[in-house]
């Protein structure tokens, strides 16, 4: 464009002058635009009064009138659709950030065994990927749901995993305690807290005197509390066990077949991707860095620690962010199975008072939220492992 | 010994650790390895005419595949119609193929994939030359699948190529409008956008036009596949070296001429392994348009489980279907790899 620009002899004019150019077609882009989105606007009025379909978001207060299978907060028909909503969403943060924990630890080891040398268990991690990638989530999905629903026994049947933990047909049955998680979730909050602040103090020290930190204090630190509440827990109150009956369970705590087959199938879905993103990371760290390593006298386990994973995270941190977000958004397959999911509520929603727009609208700009909430975190670790100093 | 038997000694035994995990690995073959050969193969039923057979075995029942194939292969399209989804299919894979393997020029591309199109829905929709009528809500199965994966993804080339020549565009305006849409598709699910097509494509046209449900979907997969063929192709372009674009412009080439026939087709062919991912993600995505009410290939299978009398038998059912997408998919990328090695070759 500055060619023209260049030559000052003869001034271009109308078409031919660059300037102009740019200027013409980016207001003709831009009328097009309004044009197409005024177009649209118009038959959208014009079909919802056809169709006398109401407009606005005054259904977010009305009440709902239908039941949702597993709530987090407390629920009733009578609730409105905002709350509805509400339900959903905090459905789809547990099975996004269940899925993301469940997923990434099971990626770790199929990332491992697959580099192993062990002629026994590569083939199997390369056989379990190239498996899952290539078949769909969905029919993954439907194989699980089917698998927990069709071929599990009925309560008085079901086979006992744990003491008191029972999968069957309903579900999974587990005990809870009898007077609520209150403690517990105090304890584990006090021991995140300590390891933090432990680490933090670990690691400066560790900088001033070169001696590196150990982890076990923090870890001991960060278990202890957890672990005391729950043996004076243990001792002092009682489980609610779950007991198998001719009619189902009574008692204790149930995680629902769909909940069970999503979580199942998202993590194991994602694990295969989430396995081969760490095995490119850690390939992608040069052999002469665990050479030097070892030349500096660095044990096996430290220069893992120390070398390797810190430049094979910073190769797979992009990937792995992109694929923190795409198992956030395949968490609305749940639809599929009849987890209630933000998007299998809004769809009931939409059913319910026909004011597809409006749901639509709502769900679209929450999802986005997450992905550019997920998005900005990864960003911000990202920055953070990035080598200092390399582009 | 042998270095090889050394070698393999060292890698099985060669620590504690490892000698350990070798153990672990034997044990678990021995235990799983001959209880899935029984049911998969020994105890299995192949050719059955009654549920009731299967079940006597006790081992996995392929008689449901016997029983069922014409329907998870082809839905509810009429039975003794069935050749013509075959036959439509077969042209799909062979046109597809011949497009891809880059022996002719786009002008036979064009022309071919054209032709192609209207024949494959004059004979999967009928109505002309004699054959009977068919209302798309009939059409399903692998075909089904096989039509919404390639018309999504050539749908979604011209506009890709548009969206990511737009967002390295020197007018805001236009890369404004081509940021906000190739991100604000890629932070929705895909399920989003097909209930959004299904729901509100009726809405926003003239009360008159009729958009029928396949076109929808169909439309609703080349909007999301084009905003993530966009940024595979956006990457294309940013490894070209500049200098390409630079001696196009010394050669007195104006802006779509260096674009189309310089910088774009190496951009394509740099971006190669990421389209070809992308093809298997929307091929294995095109299971989606079930939730929509869509038969497709996993649909068909779901419809054919629905049958009382075969219902325990889904692990059969789904397994078979996985292995149709595993060898699709696994033919893309192993096709897409013999083609960036011939490319390479050629350079």
């Amino acid at each position: 464009m500055s060619a023209a620009a260049l030559l000052p002899t003869r001034s271009a004019r109308g078409w031919s002058d660059p300037g102009f150019r740019a200027l013409a077609t980016q207001v003709i882009a831009l009328a097009v635009l309004a044009g197409t989105v005024a177009f649209l606007a118009t038959n959208l009025v014009g079909n919802l009064e056809a169709r006398s379909i109401r407009t606005g978001f005054g259904f977010l207060w009305q009440a709902a009138g239908f039941e949702i299978g597993q709530s987090f907060i407390a629920w009733s028909p009578s609730a409105s659709f905002g709350r509805a909503l509400l339900v959903g969403l905090l459905n789809t943060l547990v099975v996004a950030s269940l899925g993301i924990v469940l997923s990434t630890l099971a990626g770790f080891v199929v990332g491992i065994a697959s580099l192993s040398r062990n002629p026994l268990v590569s083939p199997l991690a390369r056989l379990y990927v190239e498996l899952i990638r290539n078949t769909p989530l969905l029919l993954q999905l439907y194989l699980w749901y089917a698998v927990l629903t069709q071929m599990l026994p009925a309560a008085s049947a079901a086979p006992q995993l744990l003491p008191g933990v029972y999968l069957a047909k309903s579900g999974l049955h587990f005990p809870v305690l009898q007077h609520g998680a209150g403690p517990l979730l105090l304890a584990a909050l006090v021991g995140v807290l300590a390891f933090a602040c432990h680490g933090l103090w670990a690691r400066r020290r560790a900088e001033r005197s070169g001696v590196p930190a150990k982890l076990w204090p923090g870890l001991l630190l960060l278990l202890l509390p957890i672990v005391a509440v729950a043996l004076e827990r243990a001792v002092t109150a009682s489980f609610d066990v779950p007991r198998p009956t001719r009619f189902g369970f009574s008692g204790g705590g149930m995680i629902t077949p769909e909940l069970t087959a999503l979580l199942i199938g998202l993590s194991l879905y994602n694990a295969a991707f989430i396995g081969e993103i760490l095995r490119a990371g850690i390939l992608s760290v040069g052999r002469g860095q665990l050479e030097a390593a070892a030349a500096l006298g660095l044990s096996r386990g430290q220069a893992l620690r120390l070398v390797v994973i810190p430049q094979a995270m910073k190769v797979a941190v992009p990937p792995l962010a992109s694929q923190y977000l795409n198992l956030a958004k395949n968490s609305s397959l749940a639809v599929a199975i009849g987890y209630p999911d933000l998007m299998s509520i809004g769809n009931t929603i939409i059913n319910q008072t026909g004011q597809a727009v409006e749901v639509i609208a709502i769900l679209m700009s929450i999802y986005l939220t997450l992905s550019l909430t997920i998005s900005a975190f990864m960003n911000w670790y990202n920055a953070r492992v990035a080598l200092k100093g390399a582009s | 010994m042998t270095a090889a038997a050394l070698s393999l000694r060292a890698r099985l035994f060669g620590s504690v650790g490892n000698t350990l995990l070798t153990i672990a690995m034997l044990g678990l073959f021995a235990v799983y390895l001959p209880a899935l050969l029984r049911w998969a193969v020994f105890d299995a039923t192949w050719w059955a005419a009654s549920p009731a057979a299967c079940r006597a075995a006790g081992g996995a029942c392929w008689a449901f595949i016997h029983e069922k194939f014409r329907l998870v292969l082809f839905g509810r399209y009429p039975f003794e119609e069935q050749w013509r989804p075959l036959l439509a299919l077969l042209l799909t894979i062979a046109l597809v193929l011949a497009g891809c393997s880059l022996r002719f020029g786009w002008r036979v591309v064009v022309a071919g994939g054209l032709a192609g199109i209207l024949a494959v829905i004059v004979l999967m929709r009928g109505g002309v030359l004699g054959l009977g009528y068919v209302p798309t809500d009939l059409w399903g199965g692998l075909p089904l699948t096989v039509f919404l994966a390639v018309g999504g993804i050539i749908g979604a080339f011209p506009l890709a190529i548009g969206l990511a020549l737009g967002r390295r565009s020197e007018l805001g305006v236009i890369r404004g409008i081509c940021v906000v849409f190739i991100e604000m598709v890629r932070g929705v699910p895909l399920v989003s956008v097909l209930f959004m097509a299904s729901f509100m494509i009726p809405l926003f046209l003239p009360g008159k036009l009729q958009v029928d449900a396949l076109l929808r979907a169909l439309i609703a997969i080349t909007l999301f596949s084009a905003a993530y063929l966009a940024e595979a192709i956006r990457g294309g372009l940013q490894a070209v070296p500049a200098g390409q674009e630079q001696a196009a412009k010394a050669l007195g080439l104006g802006y779509w001429q260096t674009s189309l026939l310089i910088v774009v087709p190496q951009a394509l062919r740099l971006a190669i392994p990421s389209i070809a991912n992308l093809c298997i993600g929307l091929f294995k995505d095109t299971s989606l348009v079930g939730i929509v009410g869509l038969t497709d290939l996993l649909l068909a299978t779901k419809q054919a489980l629905g049958d009382p009398q075969w219902r325990s038998f889904s692990l059969e059912g789904y397994l078979f279907v996985a292995l149709l997408y595993v060898a699709f998919c696994s033919f893309i990328s192993h096709y897409s790899r013999t083609l960036e090695r011939r490319l390479r070759s050629n350079v």
